[in-house]
């Protein structure tokens, strides 16, 4: 078993009893309100450290690259309420194009 | 003749199936920047796919396969992957009334229960209606998000130099973007973000890939430490 076998097996098992913890263990009982702050904002710090990770990262070493040209071009895509195909598009292009001309 | 009268409940229907439609060809693109993704990092197809039928949770299965490309450990690019699908929790908790039913049919649907499917659902005021927005979006993503997947694995397997030519590898990035900007409208979420991200970019050149990632979560400590200003509370 590979690496990636081992861990979609993880993830299939541990993704699937959060989700039906709610419907088939927790009923309609609520989180406590304490743990149910920390859950809704976990995903805020994730997404960021994705977003920064993916963009300069690579592997141990930090790589400034098109890429960071492509990431701001969807940060002003967002800001601009562009929807999601067009901001994807966007970023692509932006980096594609840095590349064309570096 | 007289036209055969529209019930209301067929015009809710319709417009349920409307909301969930445009969320479902939103998530099209980023399916195939998964499928390209998941060929880059040197997945079978059939893991690819797996992920997306199996996992499917959009942001951890790209999280978990970014890390696998990086060259991090299984037990990085697993817990990495989990973090980011403990919202399902909370998911689950909001849906719950709305999934009522016998066991089976309960385990069922909550394969289903992703972000968008309980943002449909939620958006709902009565549960049947919740029910009803849950189950249309979600199997409308699963679906697309299938689809997508082999054909982004198909058309970028072995394609490496494509995917840099044509900046794909910057479509990760600002699609991890996006799903965070919604976010960002509220100052608690904003600073986390921000905190996360730092405490990512600073560990990267000290910690094996998907390290970064994990610890981010940290983040949501500054809002204990310096909580937001009532002004900025938003």
């Amino acid at each position: 078993m590979n690496a990636a076998t081992a861990v979609l097996v993880v993830m299939t098992v541990g993704t699937y009893a959060l989700k039906s913890a709610g419907p088939l263990v927790l009923g309609e009982r609520t989180l406590p309100v304490r743990l149910r702050g920390i859950v809704d904002l976990l995903p805020a710090a994730l997404l960021a450290a994705l977003a920064i990770v993916s963009t300069v990262g690579d592997g141990q070493t930090i790589v400034i690259d098109a890429r960071l040209v492509g990431l701001f071009v969807a940060g002003i895509a967002l800001w601009r309420r562009a929807p999601f195909v067009v901001v994807i598009l966007l970023a692509s292009a932006a980096t594609a194009i840095t590349r064309l001309v570096s | 003749m007289i036209p055969a009268e529209v019930s209301d409940d067929e015009v809710r229907r319709r417009a349920i199936r409307r909301q969930a439609a445009s969320i479902v060809a939103a998530v099209a693109p980023f399916g195939i920047v998964f499928g390209a993704a998941a060929a880059t990092a040197g997945l079978d197809l059939w893991q690819a796919v797996g992920f997306s039928s199996l996992v499917f949770g959009g942001s951890s299965q790209f999280a978990a396969v970014e890390i696998l490309g990086d060259g991090g450990s299984i037990a990085s690019a697993a817990v990495a992957g989990l973090l980011l699908n403990v919202r399902s929790l909370a998911f689950g908790v909001i849906m719950a009334e709305a999934l009522a039913g016998p066991w089976w049919k309960r385990a069922t649907m909550s394969q289903l229960m992703i972000d968008e499917s309980t943002a449909v659902g939620a958006a709902q005021d009565e549960l049947r209606w919740r029910r009803y927005g849950y189950l249309v979006a979600g199997i409308g993503v699963f679906v697309v998000w299938n689809l997508t997947t082999i054909a982004g694995f198909v058309v970028f397997a072995d394609a490496g130099d494509l995917i840099t030519d044509l900046g794909l590898d910057a479509a990760g990035p600002a699609a991890f973007l996006a799903l965070l900007w919604p976010r960002l409208a509220l100052a608690a979420q904003r600073r986390t973000a921000c905190a996360g991200a730092l405490i990512a970019v600073v560990l990267i050149p000290f910690t094996p890939p998907g390290v970064p990632i994990l610890a981010s979560m940290l983040g949501v400590a500054v809002t204990r430490v310096w909580p937001p200003g009532d002004r900025e509370r938003a």
